[in-house]
C-alpha cells in the first residue's frame, strides 16, 4: 500500500514549466530515491509535495488528497521536509531548532523521548544545546536538520540532497543514520540525491528524472545495473 | 568654599536632570519596544503605533469614566483589548499587503495613523481631558535628588514590560515560534507553523505594549487625540539608536534619548525649540555611523 502517491503532477515557476506530469509512488516503510541532473525537477517535486509550489494533478498521502494544501497544513500531516541547503534556523540555538521540530506536538512524554533519541543518534548535540546553529559545521547542520525532522515524529521524511557540500566520511555517516531512521523507526523516506551511487545503495526503489519527467524507474539495484543510468549518473 | 558649594550644586543639578530624563525616557521606551516588535516581525515601522496607543488609552478613559472601574482593573483590560485590536488590524488591514514591498507597508501604516487619529477624534472629540495616574506626583528624595513616585513608576513599568516580553520570547514555545516565523517564514511553515497568525500575534503583542505606553503618557501630557505625536518621534529615535531589531536596545535607547533631551534642554540655551530637530539629528547620526544601532544584532551567518 503506497503511503505517498503522485499522479500526473505538473508545476510551473511563472511561464517555465518545471514538472511535466510526474507519477510516482512511495510504499509505507520504504526508502525511495530520485535521481537526475540539475534542473530535472527533483527539488520541485519535493516542494510540490510540501505545498511550496502550486500544482495540478493528484497528490495523495495515506489515501487523502493533499495537493493544494498550504505547507503548514502538509507538515501537520507529519510530513517532514529537510530542504535543499538544510533549512537551519541559523540564529536560533541547537535546542531551539529541535524544539521547533516538535512545536506543534502536545504529547510531552513523546517529545521528551524523541529528544533523548536524537541526542542518542548525535551525541555531540547534548553538550552543545545552547550553541547558535549558524556556528555549526556543514555536517553538524545536516545532522541538526535531520534531528529536527525526527522531532516532528514524521510518517514521511523528504530529504533534499543531504550530501551537498559535505566531506565523504560525513556523507557516509549521514546515510547510515538515514538508513537507521528508516529501519528502526519505520519512517518512510523520499530522498533526492546527486550522489547516485549512494542513493541507489540506500534506496529500495528509484526514479530517474529528466527535464520534468520520469525517465526510468525500478528497484535501486536494478537501476544500478541499467546501462544508461550507469553511464549518465554513475559515470562508469 | 563658595566654589565648592556651587560645584556640588551643579553636580546635583546634573544628576537631577538625568533623573528627569530617565523618567521621560521610560515614556519613549515602551512605545519604542512596540515599534521594535513589529520591525522584528516584518521589517517595517508601524507609524500608527502611537495613534493605536492613543485610541486604546481613550478606551481606558471610558472604562474609568463610564464604567467607574478601578485602575488596577482598567490597566489589564485595556492591554487585553489592545491586543485584540492589534490582531484585528493585522488580519484585516495588513494581511492583504503582507507580501507587498516595504514602501507599501509603510504607506499602509501611515494610512492607519490617520484613521486611528481621526476615529479617536470623532468618538471622543478634541477636548483635552485629565487621565489618572496610580502613583502620586509627590517627590521623594533619593541621595539628594528629587524624583516623583510617578517618575519612578515610569522607569519601573518600562523595565517590567521589557522583562516580560523577553521572558515570553525566550522561555515560551509560542515566543520561539514567533521568532522563528519572523526570521525564517518558509522553513517555519515546513515545520507546521501558521506564519500568518504569528504575525497577527506580533501585532497584538505590540499593541499591548503600546497600550501600556499610552497609559503612562496620558497622566503626564493630558489625554488628547494628538498626545502621542512627539512621543512617536522620540520613540522612533530611541528604537533606531538602540537597534531596530533589539528589544533591549529599544528600552536602553528610550532612556538614553530621555536623558539627552533633558540635558540638551538644560545646558544648551534656547534648545527647547530644537528638541524635535535634535531627535532627527540623532536618527541621522546613528544611521550614518552605526546603522545597526547600539544593540542591533550583527548577523551571524556561516556559509
Amino acid at each position: 500500500m503506497p503511503l505517498l502517491e503522485l499522479e500526473n503532477v505538473t508545476a510551473s515557476y511563472g511561464a517555465v514549466q518545471a514538472l511535466h506530469g510526474i507519477s510516482l509512488s512511495v510504499d509505507e516503510g520504504s526508502v525511495v530515491a530520485m535521481l537526475g541532473a540539475n534542473g530535472a525537477g527533483k527539488t520541485t517535486t519535493l516542494r510540490a509535495i510540501s505545498g511550496l509550489v502550486k500544482v495540478t494533478g493528484s497528490i495523495r498521502f495515506g489515501g487523502k488528497p493533499i495537493a493544494g494544501l498550504a505547507p503548514e497544513e502538509v507538515a501537520r500531516q507529519r510530513i517532514a521536509h529537510v530542504p535543499e541547503g538544510r533549512g537551519i534556523l541559523a540564529q536560533l540555538t541547537v535546542l531551539e531548532n529541535l524544539q521547533m521540530g516538535s512545536c506543534l506536538r502536545r504529547d510531552r512524554s513523546g517529545v521528551k523521548r524523541d529528544l533523548d533519541r536524537v541526542f542518542g543518534l548525535f551525541p555531540w548535540m547534548g553538550g552543545r544545546t545552547g550553541t547558535t546553529a549558524a556556528l555549526l559545521s556543514g555536517g553538524e547542520q545536516q545532522m541538526l536538520a535531520l534531528g529536527r525532522a525526527l522531532m516532528m515524529s514524521p510518517r514521511l521524511l523528504l530529504l533534499d540532497e543531504p550530501s551537498l557540500g559535505l566531506a565523504p566520511t560525513i556523507v557516509r555517516s549521514i546515510f547510515e543514520t538515514v538508513a537507521g531512521i528508516n529501519r528502526e523507526e519505520g519512517v518512510t523516506i523520499l530522498l533526492v540525491e546527486q550522489n547516485a551511487k549512494l542513493a541507489l545503495r540506500a534506496a529500495g526503489r528509484a526514479y530517474v528524472l529528466e527535464v520534468g519527467e520520469i525517465a526510468v524507474s525500478g528497484p535501486g539495484q536494478e537501476l544500478a545495473r541499467n546501462e544508461s543510468v550507469r553511464r549518465s549518473y554513475l559515470g562508469y | 568654599m563658595a566654589t565648592e558649594l556651587l560645584l556640588a550644586a551643579s553636580f546635583q543639578g546634573l544628576i537631577q536632570q538625568i533623573a528627569f530624563g530617565l523618567a521621560t525616557g521610560g515614556l519613549f521606551a515602551s512605545l519604542a519596544l512596540a515599534l521594535v516588535l513589529i520591525y522584528r516581525a516584518m521589517e517595517t515601522i508601524n507609524f500608527a503605533q502611537g495613534e493605536m496607543a492613543t485610541f486604546t488609552t481613550f478606551i481606558a478613559f471610558t472604562l474609568f469614566t463610564s464604567l467607574k472601574l478601578p485602575y488596577w482593573l482598567v490597566f489589564p483590560i485595556t492591554i487585553a483589548l489592545a491586543m485584540v485590536l492589534g490582531v484585528l488590524v493585522e488580519r484585516v488591514v495588513i494581511r492583504p499587503v503582507e507580501r507587498a514591498p516595504v514602501l507599501t507597508l509603510v504607506l499602509v501604516t501611515i494610512g492607519l495613523f490617520s484613521i486611528f487619529n481621526g476615529v479617536t477624534g470623532l468618538i471622543w472629540g478634541y477636548v483635552v481631558r485629565p487621565f489618572p495616574s496610580p502613583l502620586p506626583t509627590s517627590p521623594i528624595l533619593l541621595g539628594g535628588v528629587g524624583i516623583s513616585y510617578q517618575d519612578l513608576g515610569l522607569i519601573g513599568v518600562s523595565t517590567i514590560v521589557l522583562v516580560l516580553v523577553w521572558l515570553f520570547f525566550t522561555r515560551t514555545q509560542l515566543g520561539l515560534m514567533m521568532r522563528s516565523a519572523a526570521l525564517y517564514p518558509e522553513m517555519s511553515r515546513l515545520l507546521g507553523v501558521r506564519v500568518g497568525w504569528m504575525l497577527a500575534l506580533g501585532w497584538g503583542l505590540a499593541a499591548g505594549v503600546g497600550a501600556v505606553s499610552g497609559m503612562l503618557v496620558a497622566p503626564i501630557t493630558v489625554l488628547d487625540p494628538n498626545m502621542m505625536g512627539a512621543i512617536l518621534l522620540y520613540s522612533f529615535t530611541a528604537a533606531v539608536l538602540g537597534g531596530l531589531d533589539s528589544p533591549v536596545g529599544a528600552v536602553v535607547g528610550g532612556l538614553v534619548v530621555g536623558v539627552l533631551l533633558a540635558l540638551v534642554g538644560t545646558y544648551i540655551p534656547h534648545a527647547e525649540d530644537l528638541r524635535v530637530a535634535f531627535g532627527f539629528l540623532v536618527i541621522i547620526l546613528v544611521l550614518v555611523f552605526k546603522p545597526g544601532g547600539l544593540f542591533g544584532q550583527a548577523q551571524v551567518e556561516r556559509v
